[in-house]
């Protein structure tokens, strides 16, 4: 099986071919043959999973042509990294493909859907089966453009078609920077193989400053495919997609390719001089954090509050990632992957119930929705790391292995834990406590009712992987995820009970502090707004990171456009015409020969001759 | 020669300004009648070179044929009746421009070349030497010129019949 | 004492006339007259060489002869296409036959 698992994205992109080209005619209008394609791609995941925890490793390569002397060697890597991610990807997508034909369901585009659905199957699938830079980097760009063209999806809207500009332009920004770490790897290492380039590091041939530079231009990428402070901007505005989309696309997979990059690539990084690399990649992680939870604070929209949410989230994996929490921050990628797609789907569930994205427009749901509430009530304690629950397990992982590297770290990331129990508890209070404020009953059609079986049963299923995947990770039952997935010289630390206790007081803070602002009305927020006005409005305003942008990138760039413009008008059209005018002219001046007019003839004749005699006298 | 150079600037004179009437004046019958007197001047400027029977042609033929012939012409067509018309074309001054400069050119040439003097004399009985010249050397011409002239004669005819 | 580049000068200002009236008079006669001035300016070049340079044969006068002849002819020909062309187009001013002008 392990041989043949270069088969698994093939599936999907089968589905894609068969969907772009017949998708009307097909059963489902396509969408049956989509969930097809990505239902055996990730049965087959798993089987690859359970065949690999069994000890099976394969890598599986191809020479796709022969440079010179030096042959390219591309292939599919089977290893517990590839497999886990393989079987995450194929049972996410899944759930959502099959959620997306309630939510998608009268669209006018229905079956172009589920084809661009399919090819980012298959894209993601590609990416982390790769054991290359190159088909890294193709998938990369393949799963960005699948990206735009979800976000983009009801282009009609001016704000999704710019949203997805601004995704993939911003992302852009971070492949080129990979793409620059990628050539640097290969000028030093001569292959882009990950086997080849990590001897290269081993054999000490490749190091130092060099390697530092090289490891954090790759970084780019991450910090870019996954939205990490500056290139942070485009997530939030992502979610003008559909709300499938910002599950599977801007929860789950693609945004945790960059962690996954990280995680694949770690002896880049482990072996900087002093783990400098990693130590940037931590902080760049742990700001994330903490700056994510904070903008998600002041949030109206309920999918931006679940976007701040998992850019904070994965600055908690890179934060993992970076003090050594190898297996920590892998860990807790698995557990976001599950619980944030259960709250962006459930999240999904409301808004086509209500007809709006406003929180301040919801309220009184719970008993209209009953098992929208309850999965998404169980989401939300995973994602505050509120035990038994998955998010637990993996964030505790995390700010232990942060403890033990740096205290700033693990602080950060405290703050941050507080932060999200707050903020996610804000949105549990505005979207389903009170009485409902009327959402927008036209987008609605009617009342607010449970959504159809085929939404509500992904929703049941990941809620239960929320409940009991995080128990494979928990040093309770002897924490098999750590001896799975772990990297050569690090090992897992236990956590202590002092440490563990502090993250869950964080937690449990952070929900009182909920608790006191909006039920019990202990501080009122408006007050809290009032008094700190700056704060308020340094946060509404995102840091003015994206005013910031506008105006050095796009207006700076607006100008370098306009002198260019003027340049092709100017100049380059100027000496176009330029030279048009002069045939003109010599035109006009050429055309007195022939006037058809005999005085003019008579005088060329005259004055041609003259000019031949005095010519002739004077040479 | 005083007298040789009282005629030569006498008959110059005459030309000239004959000349100058002939292709200035507005009026067109009046350029044709100028032309007579210009036509005279040089025909005294061949007796002065010596040139009688050339002389005796002229006025003949140029004098006397070709100025008839031209009044004429003007009196057939428009040209008595446009007295208040502009004689002038658009091209006026570059025209004068170009003929001041061809003037000029000649002149140059004529003066600062140091002509060689031939050898020998003309004859005193000019008629007779040419006479003997066209039916001696020359006849071919002579013949020629002729055969000219019938061409002249009959096509002058057919272009002026009128069409009916 | 009168030499050839008298006559030469006094010809090259009689055709300069010539010239000027071809190229500036509207009136088709007008510019016949003209060429028959640089015919003659021309003869007078003929005549003179033949007596200050050439004296030994007639040559000079014999080609003026002939020039004078065909003048002649060409002065009948010219005036019957003109002729002609008032016929056809009521004008003899040259400005006004412009059917071929582009």
């Amino acid at each position: 099986m392990t041989s043949l698992v270069w088969v698994i994205p093939l599936l999907p992109l089968a589905a894609f071919v068969a969907v772009t080209f017949w998708g009307e005619r097909l059963p489902g209008r396509g969408a049956y043959v989509s969930i097809a394609g990505i239902v055996l791609a990730g049965a087959a995941g798993l089987v690859v999973l359970a065949d690999v925890i069994g000890g099976a490793r394969a890598d599986v390569t191809y020479t796709w042509l022969t440079l010179g002397t030096r042959p390219l060697v591309v292939g599919f890597v089977v290893d517990p990294l590839s497999a886990v991610m393989l079987a995450m990807v194929g049972v996410v997508a899944s759930l959502i493909t099959i959620y997306s034909v309630g939510y998608m369901a009268g669209d006018p585009r229905y079956p172009r859907f589920f084809a661009y659905l399919s090819l980012f199957q298959f894209s993601m699938l590609f990416l982390v089966l790769a054991d290359n830079l190159l088909f890294i980097y193709a998938g990369w760009e393949l799963v960005g453009l699948c990206s735009y063209l979800l976000i983009g999806f009801w282009f009609e809207r001016p704000a999704a078609s710019r949203a997805a500009l601004k995704a993939f332009v911003v992302t852009r920004v971070g492949d080129f920077s990979m793409m620059i770490g990628i050539l640097l790897l290969f000028l030093h290492t001569g292959s882009l193989r990950f086997d080849e380039i990590f001897r290269a590091l081993g054999a000490g041939t490749f190091g130092g400053p060099t390697l530092t530079l090289a490891a954090l231009l790759v970084f780019g990428g991450a910090v870019g495919k996954s939205a990490q402070v500056p290139l942070h901007v485009w997530l939030p505005d992502a979610m003008e997609g559909p709300t499938p989309v910002s599950a599977l696309i801007h929860a789950a997979t693609m945004v945790a390719a960059g962690v996954y990059l990280v995680a694949r690539a770690y002896p880049l990084f482990f072996l900087t001089p002093g783990h400098q690399a990693l130590t940037i990649v931590a902080y760049v992680g742990g700001i994330t954090a903490l700056a994510g939870a904070t903008m998600g604070l002041v949030e109206n929209d309920i999918k931006r509050v679940l976007a701040y949410s998992t850019m904070s989230q994965l600055g908690y994996m890179f934060l993992g990632l970076g003090t050594l929490g190898y297996t920590a921050g892998m860990f807790h990628l698995l557990t976001h992957a599950v619980f944030k797609a259960l709250l962006f789907l459930a999240a999904g569930s409301i808004i086509h119930a209500v007809g709006t994205n406003d929180m301040k427009r919801m309220g009184g749901l719970t008993r209209a929705l009953p098992v929208t509430f309850w999965t998404f009530l169980i989401g939300t304690l995973a994602l505050t790391a509120i035990p038994p629950f998955a998010g637990f397990f993996s964030k505790d992982a995390i700010l232990v292995a942060a403890y033990l590297h740096d205290k700033t770290l693990w602080g950060l990331g405290l703050a941050g834990a507080f932060l999200t129990s707050l903020y996610m508890g804000r949105l549990c209070w505005f979207t389903f406590a009170g009485t409902y404020r009327g959402g927008d009953p036209e987008a609605a059609h009617g009342a607010p009712h449970e959504s159809p079986r085929v939404m509500t049963v992904p929703l049941i299923i990941l809620a239960a992987l929320a409940v009991v995947l995080g128990w494979v990770g928990a040093d309770v039952f002897g924490n098999p995820f750590a001896r799975f997935i772990s990297f050569p010289e690090l090992t897992a630390a236990p956590g202590t009970l002092g440490l563990v206790g502090a993250s869950l007081a964080a937690a449990v803070l952070g929900w009182a502090a909920a608790g006191a602002l909006y039920p019990w009305r202990l501080v009122s927020p408006a007050a809290l707004r009032q008094g700190l006005p700056w704060l308020y409005t340094l946060l509404v305003r995102k840091y003015y990171v994206d005013v910031v942008y506008d105006w050095v990138f796009v207006r700076g760039g607006a100008v370098i456009v306009w002198i260019a413009d003027a340049f092709d008008r100017y100049a380059i059209d100027g000496l176009v015409n330029l030279l048009g005018w002069l045939a003109r002219q010599v035109g006009f001046g050429v055309r007195v020969l022939q006037t058809g007019r005999e005085e003019t003839y008579l005088l060329l004749a005259a004055l041609g001759a003259l000019v031949i005699v005095v010519v002739r006298l004077v040479w | 020669m005083v007298g040789e150079a009282l005629a030569f600037y006498l008959l110059a004179a005459i030309t000239l300004a004959s000349g100058i009437v002939v292709v200035t004046s507005p009026n067109l019958v009046h350029s044709a009648v100028a032309l007579v007197p210009a036509l005279l001047g040089v025909t005294g400027l061949y007796i002065l070179l010596n040139a009688e029977f050339l002389a005796g042609v002229q006025v003949l033929i140029y004098a006397g044929g070709i100025t008839v012939l031209i009044l004429f012409v003007i009196m057939l067509t428009e040209g008595a009746t446009g007295l208040r018309v502009p004689q002038r074309n658009e091209q006026g001054p570059i025209g004068a421009a170009v003929a001041g400069a061809a003037a000029a050119v000649l002149i140059a040439v004529a003066t600062r070349t140091p002509w060689a003097h031939g050898a020998g004399v003309l004859p005193s009985y000019t008629p007779g030497a040419i006479g003997e010249s066209f039916l001696g050397p020359n006849l071919l011409l002579f013949e020629g010129t002729s055969v000219v002239l019938l061409v002249t004669l009959v096509g002058a005819i057919l272009i002026a019949r009128k069409e009916d | 004492m009168i030499t050839l580049t008298h006559y030469l000068v006094l010809s090259a200002l009689l055709f300069g006339l010539g010239l000027y009236a071809v190229l500036t008079r509207r009136n088709s006669v007008a510019m016949l007259m003209g060429i028959e001035l640089m015919l003659n300016a021309a003869n007078i070049n003929l005549v003179a060489f033949n007596k200050y340079a050439a004296p030994g044969a007639m040559q000079g006068q014999i080609f003026a002869l002939i020039v004078i002849t065909i003048a002649a002819c060409e002065a009948a020909v010219g005036l019957a296409l003109i002729l002609a062309a008032y016929r056809r187009f009521e004008t003899t001013y040259v400005d006004e036959l412009d059917t071929m002008k582009g």
